[in-house]
């Protein structure tokens, strides 16, 4: 037999008289630790995990909205829009007739496209519908090319063509359409257009939303030819969308005034929806600075639940504790023993908050159709609160695990 | 043979009203293989003595030394070193922790050596084939009988071949069959040069030692191996 052998093998002595504990030991020492008293490392490790789950959750479902955004804009958020002002009265002021082939001569410039507001024309599902019941929506003039500069789409029918754009043809925004009550299109979907004279237009087509330009939303679109001939618009554009090459958008943005309008450059205001839409996604995503608190009070329960589990736990492994000390255990290893068990815990707990979160974020992202992204520095931030968490719960009763006097942790069995 | 424990001027009081003096200047030498049981009823004093013997506590007075060192002057660290090093612990209870199998709660003995984990694994096989368990290697305690527990704490304490086993009770809890097995094994120690101090109530355990210490209120009252003892501890201070 190979132990036969080895019979009378005299163990070497360590030349110092020092007491040592290699560090996988250490770190073996606390996993069989945990592993004896299953049940109660899970339910400890629990409100950590629940803390970590609910903050990795937060910032990997607002970070995974956010890419959806960015993915809906366009991540190189190029489109500028170039208004005149407000009238008087508050309704958008006309630019000049020469704004329009003035900025699409600028070379970095990638598309252009004009909308003209008509106005003093409402949209009413019939003409027996009281003027006042206007609903809110505004009458357009737009353009054939308007959706591709937009990024837009229809969500059923067609949009203006060159052909419709001369014909008393309307195309309804989301948020009109649905305030018109249509909800699809039909050869005999007409909508009651009144100004100077009123009219019937046939709803030829309905837009999906237009996230970067909501006021397209709230419109009514007809051709630029039909306005001019049957709602008396001059011709003039009130608002024109651009996109410029990505990386040039700042230089387009500095010359269009003076492109737009020369005799009022100051008259004219550019602006970058979706630098505003980031913005807002920016401001809505400071309310996950709350769910953030509440995993922050979960974390400190759970820390709170560690630190007592520990606690306990130092009072029921005395004698442990003793016969460590007398196998040659110090003060310190035994203390470093109960901190590494309380730190692995809450590590433990962490992880699984981790992967909690991250399976949160993915079946939310999944559900809601966007692209699921877990921030590495979430992932990270949550392992190192859990180690953080674990080393300050375990401080304590790692004090109080090496204070014990060995005589004293023996006799306690 | 050289003296591997030695106790001289002993005392340990505890603190209360009135104080409660657990050891009154006691003096015991050790040899290295030699077997001695102490005896006496409960309460006079045989526990706090192995303590003491053991570094697990500090004298109130007097001095201890392990191996021809004084320990009185020693840190804990250091303290704990001499344990881990020169000295073996047997208890009543065993004290084995119930998750580890009989092959880790030996290594155990040895793992504040700091040496690696192969190494330690192979001291642990060949103590417990040395207590008669080399078929009982992966076996938790709770598959073990008392007396196996025991063989396994015994192998424990054997593993990394100290000076001195100190053993208190290491029959209690156990069968006269058991028990049996226990002192046999315990007085086969002293073959290979290690000191048995044995505390017990056990006459059979008492019988099968070379040398009886007898204590009572704190004091030994009769030591039938004292003959080589030098009268006066405080003769050994200094270097040697």
């Amino acid at each position: 037999m190979r132990t036969d052998l080895r019979r009378g093998r005299r163990v070497r002595r360590a030349p110092a008289a020092r007491s040592r504990l290699r560090a996988g030991d250490l770190m073996l020492g606390a996993l069989l630790g945990l592993r004896a008293r299953k049940l109660r490392t899970a339910l400890s490790g629990l409100g950590i995990a629940i803390g970590i789950a609910a903050a990795v959750a937060v910032l990997g479902i607002s970070a995974s909205s956010r890419a959806n955004l960015l993915a809906q804009l366009g991540a190189e958020g190029n489109l500028v829009t170039v208004t005149a002002g407000q009238d008087f009265d508050g309704s958008p002021a006309p630019l000049p007739l020469t704004a329009q082939p003035m900025i699409e001569r600028i070379p970095p410039v990638e598309s252009v496209t004009a909308i003209g507001y008509v106005p003093d024309v409402t949209v009413r599902r019939t003409a027996a519908v009281p003027a006042i019941d206007s609903g809110g929506i505004s009458v357009y003039a737009a353009q054939p090319g308007l959706l591709g500069t937009l990024g837009g789409r229809v969500a059923g029918g067609t949009f203006l063509n060159a052909a419709t754009a001369r014909y008393p043809a309307v195309v309804l925004g989301a948020v009109a359409a649905q305030t018109l009550g249509i909800d699809h299109v039909g050869p005999a979907t007409q909508v009651y257009l009144a100004g100077q004279y009123g009219r019937y237009f046939t709803v030829i087509g309905i837009l999906a939303p237009v996230p970067l330009v909501p006021e397209i939303d709230e419109a009514a679109l007809v051709g630029f030819p039909a306005a001019d001939a049957l709602l008396g618009l001059d011709g003039h554009p009130t608002e024109i969308y651009l996109r410029a090459a990505p990386d040039q958008v700042q230089p387009v943005v500095s010359v269009l005034p003076f492109t737009a309008n020369p005799a009022q450059p100051e008259a004219v205001q550019v602006s970058l929806p979706s630098a505003i839409l980031a913005a807002r996604a920016a401001a809505r995503a400071a309310l996950s600075g709350l769910y953030l608190g509440l995993g922050a009070v979960a974390i400190l329960v759970g820390g709170v639940g560690i630190a007592n589990i520990m606690v306990i736990s130092v009072l029921e492994r005395r004698a442990e504790i003793g016969l460590r000390r007398a196998l040659g255990a110090t003060r310190g290893q035994i203390g470093l023993q109960f901190l590494t068990e309380s730190v692995l815990l809450s590590a433990i707990g962490g992880v699984a908050g981790i992967a909690a979160g991250a399976a949160a974020t993915a079946s939310y992202a999944a559900l809601s159709g966007q692209p699921t992204v877990v921030p590495a520095a979430s992932v990270a931030a949550g392992i190192g609160v859990a180690l953080g968490t674990g080393a300050l719960a375990g401080l304590y009763p790692a004090v109080r695990a090496a204070r014990l006097a060995p005589a004293e942790a023996l006799r306690a069995s | 043979m050289s003296a591997v424990l030695e106790l001289s001027g002993v005392s340990k009081s505890y603190p209360g009203t009135p104080p409660v003096t657990a050891l009154d200047d006691v003096a015991v030498v050790i040899r290295a293989a030699e077997r001695a049981a102490v005896l006496g009823p409960s309460g006079s004093g045989k526990t706090t003595l192995l303590h003491v013997a053991g570094t697990l506590e500090r004298p109130s007075m007097g001095s201890v030394r392990i191996g021809g060192q004084e320990v009185s002057a020693l840190s804990d660290a250091e303290l704990s070193a001499v344990r881990g090093l020169r000295l073996g612990f047997v208890f009543q209870q065993f004290h084995l922790l119930d998750h580890l199998d009989a092959v880790d709660n030996v290594t155990l003995g040895l793992l504040y050596r700091g040496e690696p984990a192969r190494d330690r694994r192979a001291a642990a096989v060949d103590a417990l084939a040395r207590v008669g368990l080399g078929h009982r290697l992966r076996h938790r305690p709770a598959h073990l009988s008392g007396g196996e527990r025991q063989r396994v704490a015994i192998a424990r304490a054997v593993a990394g071949h100290p000076d001195v086993v100190l053993a208190d009770e290491p029959t209690g809890n156990l069968d006269s069959a058991a028990g049996g097995q226990i002192i046999d094994l315990l007085a086969g120690l002293a073959a290979d040069g290690t000191a048995i101090v044995v505390v017990t109530h056990d006459p059979a355990v008492a019988a099968a030692m070379d040398r009886r210490v007898v204590m009572r209120d704190g004091r030994i009252i009769a030591d039938d191996g004292a003959r080589a003892e030098p009268r006066d501890g405080e003769d050994r201070v200094g270097p040697r």
